[in-house]
């Protein structure tokens, strides 16, 4: 199959670097680099749309909107960076990737550093008012050293090993452990996930997938059991099953995200004129929430759109992933569509009210530097991995 | 790449479809499928109403002369959600509130408590309006204690003091009228539930007072006005964002009574006397009450009932004390239109229409002896007294009950006797629900009675309902009773057994007490005004009303109330001439005389029939005057009534001759229409004016009813 992407052509020369500058352009997943585009665009106008509100009174109710925007053209930047990254270079650095995002992962518990959002201490606080998230970083560290892990010493034909599983679920386990103490539950579910994913791709034996579905499904219930989640955690977690039961501050912002979505309509009430958003009634909207104001002001037509936007990306990784002609690049690409689709389905599921309240973001839409950046740097691998089936198609 | 790698992906990639379609799927439910019940959700989220009460109208009497009016008093509410908060549950503001406030703390904590809680005192003590809504706990506070509750805002938590419009009563000549105004209180959850869903802006909302009783009830949502709401888009803090609607308060409209001031404090003040003059005789004179009707149109020109309360206890909240003593002395409800009394004599007006009707010669001789036996029965006139054969006038004049006994004995007999059944002819009943007895008049005041008319109808009804309780009874013999005492007992189970087997009958000895106004019949003093109206007025019978037209607070008319007509009497013309030539006899020559006596009756004939109705136990009789006149030109039938009272021309009918004399102006023997109660004789035709600052113009100087030095600030 991965002979049938691109015909043979003699006049490509054989050696790499030289074409990768006519090839690159050439090979780009432009539909790809299209949707995500847009989609980054549209979640820039529901962030100005979500803050201006917000800062209404201040001076410049516009700076939440001029940040975001320079957060997305670094996002761009990196991402540009990531897609010329060399495969082998980057199969090479990625122990040192993977160290270095544990260290920083342990960061915001120096204190004078970290920061704490909403519960989680999963922040560190830069000069200027910036703050780094650093389990986004890690999310991309896990996909690189897991997909290293699983693909080394084997033929594409072989499945891996119980050694190779075993490192993988360690490597996986560690940046989860940090996170879990970090109170950031949304983002241990997605990291979960991808790791879950990861082995699954490879080729593990079926036991080992089926193991670790098993034993993900008792460690959440063991947590609950035990009494390692927090109450506010395990409310968060269940008042989405009965939302009209308490009004606490879980179950009420659930229900202020559904009165603005529901309210929305086929059409919405037109950009800036959501009640619900340019009142505040629903927290945090121009971050997790913020599904809440393409639903409200937009309306299905645009709410709806935008999930057709992040399926056609999701579609297109997918692809990359199935054409990868390693198992390197499926790893990879595999683990940014499991990323992409866990947490979009996490954050817009909870909006809707068919998954529970956490705190993470949507990925292209949400405001949070981290998020917008490692969101484009994934984007930027999912292109190295086709640039580099494409490339090795002609050799 | 292995197979086993690609299935996977293939796994992953149909999870991640079906995620997707689940979002779109709740994304459609949510949006397109119920989004319209989330956009009234979002309403409701979003916007606050700030409302403006409007200013309650006024009542006024005939002339102008305001019975209810607004002022502005210093009132201090309690939060109790507030209290709530409180480490010790508010003990310590309540403690100081009630130290600054002069009053006992536990009254304070009685007001504060729902309706219903446990251990609440019984309404209006308790508090009957919402939790959430901050409690009046006192009013005409002195403003330098509103002042310091103010400035130590952390000594009272909870606690609010503000200046609102409450009822004001200015009474007029020191008229009551507390039974024809009523009171108010506040919005009950009935009510709210009533309108449930509504969003409308004039609905009523927990922070109303609505009338409870008297006109304050029957016209609220008249006097109630609309209130000045406006519509504010909020933030999630509360912070206002924007004005979405603005409506002015609409204030209410004013009530133009057709009760004259004047006239209804003689009326109350006459009432009293008449029950002073039943207790100087020995007897308890426990309640009474008086009506004045202009025949011509059914208005109410006077109510009173004995005994009343002071209006002024409602405002600012009863307590408990002072509603205990309104329930014992059971001065709440109007003797006038709730009170139900056996008419006595008085009734023989409506056997005499029977007769009329039933083709009996009413100028040809009956037999009066002082008594008929029927049975082991014997069935007397008052005070045993005989009269030999007379005219039926003059058995009128005289309230010969044996003459009346004979008229019934021959009706029930031509009916059929003891064997007629229940729709067999029945005169006296039907003549008696001609003149509205047994019906409510209809008058525009709530809790009116019907009364119950005896009969053949009601006896069989009744032993319908009873008959089961009677025969049980009858057949377990009062075992209860018979411990203590076996002959009462027997008595009972007699009772009992008769009324089981044939207590649907209707007796003779039930018919000869029908025809006196004695027996099951029972009627309100008000139904009785009415009837003697009819008989005034040639068989008009008018629904009665103390509202005669509705102004608003410009004094432009919104609605002016023509007479309602309840029914035509169905009685032969020639009856009722007998009756107007009869009954005046009775004030010149019979029961009547005596109240009347050197009363100018040559320039004002005055048509009168007295009564002195038993009641059952060894109470003393209800003494009855029902009239009218002039009885050769009709204008006002006026019926006073006392229980325990007397006889009906020695209690009542002095009270009656006292209001004549103030409608007419007599004095002495003489008649000045000039000195008549009434500013220009008569009830005004006109409907009173309203100034542009919502003030009526009143009659001037004395007869405003109010001192001089009021008189000018107003």
């Amino acid at each position: 199959m991965s002979g049938s992407f691109v015909a043979d052509s003699p006049q490509v020369s054989s050696f790499p670097t030289r074409d990768r500058g006519i090839g690159y352009w050439r090979n780009l997943d432009w539909l790809l680099l299209i949707s995500a585009a847009t989609l980054t665009f549209f979640g820039s106008v529901l962030v100005w749309s979500a803050s201006r509100a917000d800062l209404a009174s201040e001076s410049d109710p516009q700076s939440y909107l001029k940040r975001h925007l320079i957060n997305i053209a670094i996002a761009l930047v990196l991402g540009y960076l990531a897609s010329r990254l060399n495969y082998r270079w980057l199969r090479a650095y990625t122990p040192v990737l993977y160290g270095a995002s544990l260290v920083l992962l342990l960061m915001p518990f120096v204190p004078g550093l970290g920061t704490t959002i909403a519960g989680a201490r999963a922040w560190i606080s830069l000069p200027g008012g910036f703050t780094i998230q650093p389990s986004e970083f890690a999310k991309i560290a896990v996909i690189l050293m897991i997909a290293a892990l699983l693909s080394e010493r084997r033929d594409v034909e072989e499945e891996p090993t119980s050694r190779d599983i075993l490192w993988s679920i360690v490597a996986g386990a560690a940046p989860i452990a940090i996170i879990l103490v970090q109170n950031d539950t949304g983002t241990v579910l997605v990291m979960g996930a991808i790791v879950l994913s990861l082995i699954a791709i490879s080729g593990a034996p079926t036991k080992w997938v089926i193991g670790m579905i098993g034993g993900a499904v008792i460690s959440i219930m063991l947590a609950i059991q035990l009494g390692l989640l927090k109450e506010y955690q395990v409310q968060r977690l269940t008042s989405f099953i009965n939302p009209g039961d308490d009004l606490g501050s879980a179950a009420y912002n659930a229900n202020q995200a559904r009165i603005a979505i529901g309210g929305g309509g086929i059409q919405g009430y037109g950009l800036f004129a959501g009640p619900q958003t340019q009142g505040k009634f629903v927290p945090v909207n121009e971050s997790d929430f913020i599904f809440t104001v393409v639903g409200e002001e937009l309306g299905f037509v645009g709410a709806a759109l935008l999930i057709v936007l992040l399926a056609i990306i999701l579609w297109r990784a997918a692809m990359i992933a199935w054409r990868a002609d390693d198992m390197y690049g499926r790893l990879v690409a595999s683990g940014v569509l499991a990323w992409f689709a866990f947490q979009s389905f996490e954050n817009i599921g909870m909006t809707l009210g068919i998954m529970p309240i956490t705190g993470i973001p949507l990925p292209f839409v949400s405001a949070g530097g981290t998020s917008m950046m490692t969101t484009w740097i994934a984007i930027g691998l999912l292109q190295t991995v086709r640039l580099h089936a494409a490339s090795d198609s002609r050799i | 790449m292995s197979e086993r790698s690609n299935l996977r992906l293939l796994v992953l990639g149909v999870l991640v479809i079906s995620l997707l379609g689940t979002m779109l799927a709740r994304l459609f439910y949510l949006q397109v499928l119920e989004g319209s019940e989330y956009r009234a959700a979002a309403v409701n989220n979003t916007v606050r109403e700030v409302v403006e009460p409007a200013v309650r109208g006024l009542v006024v009497d005939q002339a102008g002369r305001p019975l209810i009016s607004n002022r502005t008093s210093l009132v201090v509410t309690v939060d109790r959600q507030a209290l709530q908060r409180e480490e010790d549950k508010g003990e310590a503001v309540i403690a100081r509130l009630a130290k600054i406030l002069d009053l006992p703390q536990e009254n304070i904590a009685d007001r504060l408590m729902t309706c219903g809680s446990e251990g609440a005192k019984p309404p209006p003590v308790c508090w009957n309006g919402s939790p959430y809504q901050p409690i009046p706990i006192a009013s005409d506070v002195e403003a330098q204690t509103a002042l310091t509750i103010m400035e130590k805002r952390s000594d009272f938590t909870g606690v609010n003091a503000k200046l609102s419009a409450i009822r004001e009563y200015p009474a007029p000549f020191n008229v009551n009228a507390a039974h024809i105004l009523g009171y108010l209180g506040p919005v009950t959850e009935d009510q709210l539930a009533q309108q449930a869903g509504s969003e409308a802006w004039d609905r009523l909302r927990r922070t109303d007072v609505v009338g409870r009783s008297g006109v304050e009830d029957s016209y609220d949502a008249q006097l109630r006005g609309k209130p000045g709401v406006t519509t504010l888009a909020v933030d999630t803090a509360g912070r206002v964002t924007g004005t979405l609607e603005e409506k002015a308060p609409q204030s209410g409209d004013y009530l133009v009574s057709s009760i004259d001031a004047h006239l209804q404090s003689v009326v109350e003040k006459e009432l009293v006397a008449a029950v002073q003059r039943a207790q100087r005789q020995g007897y308890a004179g426990d309640s009474a009450a008086a009506v004045v009707l202009d025949v011509r149109n059914g208005n109410v020109l006077a109510m009173a009932s004995y005994p009343t309360y002071d209006p002024n206890i409602w405002v600012g909240g009863v307590t408990q004390k002072q509603f205990k003593s309104l329930m014992e002395s059971d001065s709440l409800s109007s003797n006038a239109i709730q009170g139900l009394f056996a008419p006595g004599s008085t009734y023989k007006v409506v056997s005499t229409a029977a007769a009329g009707r039933e083709g009996y010669t009413l100028y040809g001789d009956y037999n009066c002896p002082n008594k008929i036996k029927l049975g082991t029965q014997t069935f007397r006139n008052y005070e045993s007294a005989g009269y030999g054969r007379i005219s039926l006038a003059r058995a009128l004049e005289v309230s010969c009950n044996t003459v009346f006994y004979g008229i019934a004995n021959r009706m029930w007999e031509r009916a059929g006797g003891n064997d007629a059944n229940r729709s067999a002819s029945d005169p006296i009943a039907e003549a008696a629900t001609l003149f509205g007895f047994g019906a409510r008049t209809g008058i525009d005041l709530p809790g009116e009675s019907r009364g119950r008319v005896s009969g053949r109808e009601f006896k069989a009804t009744n032993w319908e309902a009873q008959k089961d309780t009677w025969c049980k009874n009858a057949i377990e013999g009062y075992p209860e009773t018979r411990k203590t005492d076996t002959k009462l007992a027997d008595y009972f189970t007699a009772l009992d057994k008769e009324n089981c087997a044939d207590g649907f009958r209707w007796r003779e000895g039930d018919a000869l007490n029908a025809a006196i106004g004695q027996g099951d019949t029972i009627v309100t003093p008000l139904q009785m005004a009415v009837a003697y109206a009819a008989i005034a007025n040639g068989g008009t019978v008018y629904q009665p009303r103390v509202i005669k037209a509705i102004v608003d607070s410009e004094g432009r008319t919104v609605e002016k109330f023509e007479p309602v007509i309840n029914s035509q009497l169905d009685v032969p013309r020639s009856t009722i001439n007998f009756l107007r030539e009869s009954l005046p006899r009775v004030t010149t020559d019979g029961s009547g005389e005596t109240p009347f006596a050197e009363f100018p009756l040559d320039q004002i004939p005055v048509a009168s029939k007295t009564g002195s109705a038993q009641v059952t136990g060894d109470k003393v009789s209800t003494s009855w005057f029902a009239s009218y006149a002039p009885a050769n030109k009709p204008r006002y039938a006026v019926v006073m009534m006392v229980t325990q009272g007397g006889t009906g021309s020695k209690t009542s009918g002095p009270g009656v001759r006292k209001i004549y004399e103030a409608l007419f102006g007599v004095k002495g023997g003489s008649v000045n229409p000039e000195q008549s109660v009434l500013v220009d004789g008569v009830p005004s035709k006109k409907l009173p004016t309203i100034r542009p600052d919502g003030t009526p113009v009143m009659p001037s100087g004395a007869q405003s009813g109010f001192p001089e030095e009021r008189e000018a600030g107003s």
